[in-house]
């Protein structure tokens, strides 16, 4: 069990290093804030839902998960420790996974934290649990969408820094630009543009409507992400 | 184990780092790996280790090729590497205990091993410390716990005593002397009386090819016929005279005038021991006084000095 040894390490990791305490409280703190206090929140709707607390951590996420996975490969071919963790007997896709892994974990943690605001809701009236749960789902799945393109951003950096921000740049495309450029576009190619943003995806599942093809779509952004950062951890390899 | 390292060439864009280098290390060996800075030794030891794929040519480790079985043979390894990389928020025990599930050492000795290595590797006050709070002598050792926390059959030891004070040094040199009774060890290093003091055979490289290649004597036997003698006499005015009989002598192949003085001459021949009998038995025969006679080696530094600058 190479792939669980090492999203442990990551895992343990973001606790030592402070990143996940700091990132719980800013993620539980927006979140929150939007979903109860900002004035356009959950009482101005009058409705027991979650959804404003779904589409707020839509955005949180955004900026949360590039901060995790910013340091994941980055720092290690900073630092030279993925020549010491490439020469030990695992592959290149069981550190990819493991760390993804880590990740992962980390976001669930995070959104289990959330429960209170289904219990704070569940007070106020009666919830659609099958809504409820399809949107958490809709949020795993998203953050895993993100954690893909957050590893392959951080392995083709030494830099942290510039991980983050090129993940971030990854991110706005299928979080923004899409959309509105599939607004302004007809036919086949608006078309396709419409499918890429991750709005479109988002918005069904989060509302409780669980389609193969949004699952799909969320696996195959986050799959695509770590065959590119295994790729790119491979390049080593690459003779020329 | 044995590594047999066949026609090895790597090349980084245009530069050939390593090229078509070939050698064995026999099993029990400490072989010292030497050369200027970017000659290719760290390359080599990248690839042998299964962290760089080669351009061409191939390792056997064992009799198994890093080709195709890097899985098999990077459990067999303990390796640390250039600059001694560590994860620096994690504590030491529980670094170690990371790479030593990674090594595939069973859960319930891993404890044992924890123990055996922060012992082997005098731990015992920092074993609770983070990593990044360490000394960097601390952290070396570090390095050479999590190399050894498998128990390896082979060791390779990228510099492994960069960056320690003398008395570390002599340690870590005892060490990698004791370990390398049971298993294969190649080290690189730049310091000369370091392969001299701890190993077997010597590797020279320079520019990607091996230049030399053997134990430390056999390496000054070749440079230059094992070093030369050196002479002072007096009650002999003329330099010439001195010259030509010694020149004459059977045994003697070169003779050198010393610039400082001009009695003092630097004598080469083909024995040592035979030579300083017969500039004896002149000296008594001619009635000149033997003032000094040393028997100089050539140091390792020069060996190096001449093999590598060209």
């Amino acid at each position: 069990m190479k792939i669980w040894t090492i999203s442990l390490k990551e895992f343990r990791t973001f606790f030592d290093s402070l990143t996940a305490y700091i990132l719980l409280v800013v993620f539980l703190g927006l979140s929150g804030f939007f979903t109860w206090i900002s004035g356009s929140d959950i009482f101005l709707i009058g409705q027991a839902t979650l959804q404003p607390f779904f589409s707020v951590a839509y955005w949180t996420l955004f900026f949360f998960i590039p901060a995790l996975t910013m340091r994941m490969l980055a720092e290690e071919n900073n630092s030279g420790t993925i020549e010491l963790l490439l020469t030990k007997p695992v592959t290149d896709w069981e550190i990819i996974i493991g760390k993804f892994t880590a990740c992962l974990m980390l976001i669930i943690d995070a959104l289990i934290l959330t429960l209170p605001f289904y219990i704070s809701v569940a007070f106020l009236g009666n919830v659609d649990n099958g809504a409820v749960i399809s949107g958490y789902l809709g949020l795993i799945l998203i953050s895993s969408a993100y954690i893909g393109i957050g590893l392959f951003a951080s392995s083709i950096s030494n830099n942290q820094i510039v991980s983050f921000l090129i993940s971030l740049f990854i991110g706005v495309f299928f979080l923004i630009i899409f959309d509105v450029l599939a607004s302004d576009l007809t036919g086949i190619f608006g078309g396709v543009l419409n499918y890429l943003s991750l709005s479109t995806h988002f918005q069904s599942i989060s509302r409780g409507v669980i389609d193969s093809r949004d699952i799909i779509y969320f696996l195959s952004i986050s799959g695509f992400g770590l065959i590119l950062a295994a790729t790119s951890l491979s390049k080593r390899n690459i003779i020329d | 184990m044995d590594i047999k390292v066949e026609n090895l060439t790597k090349i980084y864009g245009t530069e050939k780092a390593v090229d078509s280098i070939s050698f064995n290390v026999k099993p029990g060996e400490i072989l010292g790996f030497l050369g200027p800075n970017g000659a290719g030794k760290s390359t080599t030891m990248k690839i042998i280790t299964c962290f760089m794929a080669p351009n061409s040519g191939d390792v056997k480790i064992g009799g198994h090729s890093i080709n195709n079985n890097s899985k098999d043979i990077k459990r067999k390894i303990g390796y640390l590497p250039e600059n001694n990389p560590l994860y620096l928020d994690m504590p030491v025990l529980e670094y170690l205990s990371f790479v030593a599930e990674l090594q595939g050492v069973e859960k319930d000795k891993i404890q044992e091993k924890l123990v055996e290595m922060v012992m082997l590797c005098g731990l015992e006050e920092e074993k609770h410390k983070k990593i990044g709070e360490l000394s960097k002598g601390y952290r070396q050792r570090v390095g050479l716990a999590q190399a050894m926390i498998h128990d390896p059959e082979i060791l390779i030891l990228d510099e492994p005593t960069s960056g320690l004070d003398p008395n570390q040094i002599i340690e870590i040199r005892k060490l990698i002397k004791e370990l390398g009774r049971h298993k294969t060890v190649i080290l690189s290093t730049h310091i000369l009386p370091e392969v001299e003091a701890t190993c077997d055979r010597i590797l020279i490289i320079n520019k990607g090819k091996i230049v030399a290649d053997g134990t430390s004597e056999s390496l000054r036997k070749q440079a230059q016929g094992g070093g030369f003698i050196r002479i002072k006499i007096d009650g002999e005015e003329d330099t010439d005279k001195l010259f030509s009989s010694f020149m004459d002598l059977k045994s003697v192949t070169k003779v050198d005038p010393s610039k400082e003085d001009k009695y003092v001459f630097n004598i080469t021949g083909g024995d040592g021991l035979t030579t300083q009998k017969e500039i004896f038995k002149l000296c008594v025969k001619k009635k000149w006084t033997l003032l000094e006679m040393t028997p100089v080696e050539t140091k390792l530094e020069d060996i190096f000095k001449e093999l590598t600058t060209n």
